[in-house]
C-alpha cells in the first residue's frame, strides 16, 4: 500500500463537482484508493456518494491510501491531481 | 368540455395542446416481483435513459449557462453509476422480491438521509441531488415522460406551481401559456408571463392527475377561465379572438419608434423591466427606451455555486452593448425571501420577507458584493449603465455602500483595470425609506420605486400567500401617496424618480403618475407599447 496526506485547498471542499472530478480519475487506476478524513472515517475514492458522505471541507486534512498493482503510478499520479484540484 | 376559472396575471388569449409538469411527489407502491432478473433489467434500462436524458441536458445547459454550471448534470450521471447506490437496489430487488419503483426509490431515501443527516448545509442540500437522481430513475421505470423542450411543438404548460429554476430551464418558444394551480399574482410564473406577454392563469383549483399531455386547452386571460376539450364551436370563437388579439398587437406596433411623450409635451422614459439577458430581445422587440430594472438575480439562480466576476462581467457587457448607449439599471442581487438559492446558505426564517436578503445580504457579506460591484464597474464601460440598491431603509446602509464601492474602485484603480463610474440610485421599496426620501435623495442619483415589496411593507401583506390577493390593493392611497411624496422628494434635490413596480403598468394610474411627475416608468415588455399609446392620449 501507498499512502500519502494531503490537506485541502478548494474553497468547496470534496463535494458534488470536485468529488465527481476525483472519482473520475480514481477510477483510471485498478488500485484501490480509499480516503481517510479527520476524523478516520473512509470511504472509497470510486464511489461518489461514500466519498461525498465524508464531508470534507476545505482545510481538512485527509489520507489517501492506494492498494493494488498499479499503487506506485497511481499514487504519484493522485498527489498531483490533488495538488491541481483540490 | 371542461372549465376551470382562476386569477388572470397576463391578458391574453391562447389555445395548445397541454403539457402537465408532474412534481413526482406522489408515493411509489411497493409490489411484489417473481422474476427478479425481469426487474433488475427495467432498472438498467432506466439507468441508460437516465445517462441519456442527463447527457442531453448537460450538453444544453453548457451551451446556455457554460460548463462549470453544467457540471451539476454531470455529478448527477456519476451519482447514477455509484456502486452502493446500485447495489442496494439490486440488494432490495433480489433479497425482498419488490419492483423497481420501490427498490429505488427506497435507495434514494436512504442515501438522501445519510446527507441530509450531516452537519454541513451544503451536504443537506446534496440531498435533494439523490432524490433528483433517484426520481429520474422512478419516472423512466413508470414510462413518465420528462419534457424534452426540443421536440414539443409549443404548448400550454400545466402546473402545480413554478420555480424560478423551474422557468429558467424552459425553452421559452414553446410556452402558448401558463395554468398553475398555486402561486400569486406576483409569483415569477406571473412575472415570467408578463415578460413574455403569454396569457397565465393561476391559483386555478384542478387536480393534476386528471389533466392529460396532448389536451387541448384554451387559457384565456380575459374571462380568466381556462377550458380543457374545448367543443368545435368554442375553438371556432376562440380562434376568431386570437386573430382579434393579434390584430390588436399589430395596431399597437403603430406605436413603434413613436416618442413617449404626452399632448402637452411631457416627455416620460418608458423603460423595460428584465429578469435575463435572454429578455433583451423582448425590450427592443418592443421598443423600450431603456431597461430600468435588470434583475440580476437570475445570474445566481438555478446554479449551485456562486457566478464567478467574469460571467457576470460577460453578462452586463452583452446587455449593454446590446441596448447600445440606452440607459440600463442594473439592480444589484436581491435574493432572500422568496427568491433562494440553496448556495447561499441562507437557512430557514420565520419572516423570510421581513428577513436577512438583498442589500442586507451584500452588506453582511462584502465578498458577494464586491465580485458583483467589480464586474459591474468593468462593464460599465461598454455603455449607459446605473447601478440601484434594493431594500434600502436608512442613509447608513446607502453610506455603507458607498464604503464599498469606493474599495472596489480603488482595487481595479490599482490593479489597472479598466472601468467607470455608474450613477447610482436605490429602490424605494420599504416605507422606510419613502420616509426619509428626502434625507436619501440628497445623496443618491435616482429613486426607483419597487411597488411590489412597497406595497407589500406598506399593507403588511405577503405576497406570496394567495390567499391574501383579495386584500392586496395596489391603488391603496397610503402607496400613492408615498410615490406623490417620494417623486417631490427627489425633486427637490434634482433628481430623478421612477417607478419600476408593477403598479408602473397600470393603464388606470398611468395619468395620475405623470400628474404626479414621475420621471421614468419602467414595465414589462409586454406593456411598453401599451403604455406609450395611453401616455400619448393624455394632455
Amino acid at each position: 500500500m501507498k499512502s500519502f496526506n494531503y490537506v485541502i485547498t478548494d474553497e468547496v471542499g470534496i463535494h458534488a463537482r470536485p468529488a465527481g472530478i476525483l472519482v473520475k480519475e480514481a477510477k483510471k487506476y485498478q488500485s484501490k484508493v480509499v480516503i481517510v478524513n479527520k476524523d478516520g472515517k473512509s470511504a472509497e475514492a470510486k464511489k461518489l456518494m461514500a466519498l461525498m458522505g465524508l464531508g470534507v471541507k476545505c482545510g481538512d486534512p485527509v489520507e489517501v491510501q492506494i492498494t493494488g498493482d498499479d499503487e506506485e503510478t497511481a499514487c504519484e499520479e493522485l498527489k498531483a491531481f490533488f495538488e491541481n484540484n483540490l | 368540455m371542461l372549465k376551470f376559472s382562476g386569477k388572470s396575471v397576463y391578458k391574453g388569449i391562447a389555445m395548445g395542446k397541454v403539457v402537465v409538469l408532474k412534481k413526482n411527489d406522489s408515493p411509489v407502491v411497493r409490489g411484489r416481483i417473481t422474476d427478479a432478473d425481469v426487474e433488475m433489467e427495467r432498472v438498467n434500462t432506466a439507468l441508460e435513459q437516465a445517462k441519456e436524458q442527463l447527457g442531453k441536458l448537460y450538453d444544453k445547459a453548457v451551451k446556455e449557462v457554460g460548463e462549470e454550471n453544467a457540471a451539476i448534470f454531470e455529478v448527477h450521471q456519476m451519482l447514477l453509476e455509484d456502486e452502493d447506490y446500485l447495489e442496494s437496489i439490486e440488494n432490495t430487488i433480489r433479497t425482498e422480491m419488490v419492483n423497481a419503483e420501490f427498490a429505488v426509490a427506497t435507495a434514494g431515501d436512504n442515501f438522501a438521509e445519510i446527507f441530509a443527516g450531516m452537519e454541513d448545509e451544503y451536504m443537506q442540500a446534496r440531498a435533494a441531488d439523490i432524490k433528483d437522481i433517484s426520481n429520474r430513475l422512478v419516472n423512466n421505470l413508470c414510462g413518465n415522460e420528462e419534457i424534452d423542450f426540443g421536440s414539443i411543438e409549443p404548448s400550454v404548460i400545466v402546473a402545480d406551481d413554478l420555480t424560478p429554476s423551474e422557468t429558467v430551464q424552459m425553452d421559452k418558444e414553446k410556452i402558448l401559456a401558463f395554468v398553475t394551480v398555486h402561486g400569486s399574482t406576483n409569483s415569477h410564473t406571473a412575472i415570467l408571463a408578463r415578460t413574455m406577454n403569454i396569457p397565465a392563469l393561476i391559483g386555478v383549483s384542478l387536480d393534476l392527475e386528471t389533466i392529460h399531455n396532448g389536451t387541448v386547452a384554451v387559457v384565456d386571460g380575459f374571462e380568466e377561465e381556462v377550458i380543457f376539450d374545448p367543443t368545435e364551436e368554442v375553438s371556432v370563437e376562440v380562434n376568431a379572438r386570437i386573430e382579434e388579439e393579434k390584430e390588436k398587437l399589430r395596431l399597437l406596433q403603430n406605436m413603434k419608434g413613436q416618442e413617449t411623450v404626452t399632448k402637452g409635451g411631457r416627455k416620460i422614459n418608458l423603460y423595460a423591466n428584465i429578469g435575463s439577458v435572454s429578455d433583451v430581445g423582448y425590450v427592443l422587440e418592443n421598443d423600450a427606451g431603456g431597461i430600468g430594472l435588470f434583475r440580476s438575480e437570475f445570474l445566481y439562480l438555478g446554479r449551485d455555486d456562486f457566478p464567478t466576476e467574469e460571467e457576470q462581467f460577460q453578462a452586463y457587457k452583452q446587455v449593454l452593448q446590446t441596448m447600445a448607449e440606452k440607459k440600463v439599471i442594473i439592480r444589484t442581487l436581491d435574493i432572500g425571501a422568496d427568491k433562494q438559492a440553496d448556495y447561499f446558505n441562507l437557512g430557514k426564517e420565520d419572516n423570510p420577507a421581513l428577513g436577512y436578503r438583498a442589500i442586507r445580504i451584500c452588506l453582511k457579506q462584502h465578498d458577494i458584493f464586491k465580485t458583483q460591484l467589480r464586474a459591474l464597474l468593468r462593464a460599465s464601460v461598454y455603455g449607459n449603465l446605473a447601478i440601484m440598491y434594493p431594500m434600502i431603509t436608512s442613509v447608513k446602509e446607502v453610506e455603507q455602500i458607498y464604503e464599498i464601492v469606493k474599495e472596489v474602485e480603488q482595487e481595479l484603480k490599482d490593479k489597472e483595470i479598466p472601468y467607470t463610474m455608474p450613477e447610482q440610485g436605490i429602490m424605494i421599496e420599504t416605507p422606510a425609506a419613502a420616509m426619509i426620501s428626502d434625507d436619501l435623495a440628497q445623496i443618491v442619483d435616482f429613486f426607483s420605486i419597487g411597488t411590489n415589496d412597497l406595497t407589500q411593507y406598506t399593507l403588511a401583506i405577503d405576497r406570496q400567500n394567495a390567499k391574501l390577493d383579495d386584500f392586496y390593493n395596489p391603488h391603496h392611497k397610503a402607496i400613492l401617496r408615498m410615490i406623490q411624496m417620494v417623486t417631490e422628494n427627489a425633486h427637490k434635490y434634482g433628481k430623478w424618480a421612477g417607478i419600476c413596480g408593477e403598479l408602473g403598468a397600470d393603464l388606470d394610474l398611468t395619468e395620475e403618475f405623470v400628474r404626479m411627475g414621475l420621471d421614468e416608468l419602467s414595465v414589462s415588455p409586454s406593456m411598453v407599447l401599451k403604455v406609450r399609446k395611453r401616455i400619448r392620449e393624455l394632455d
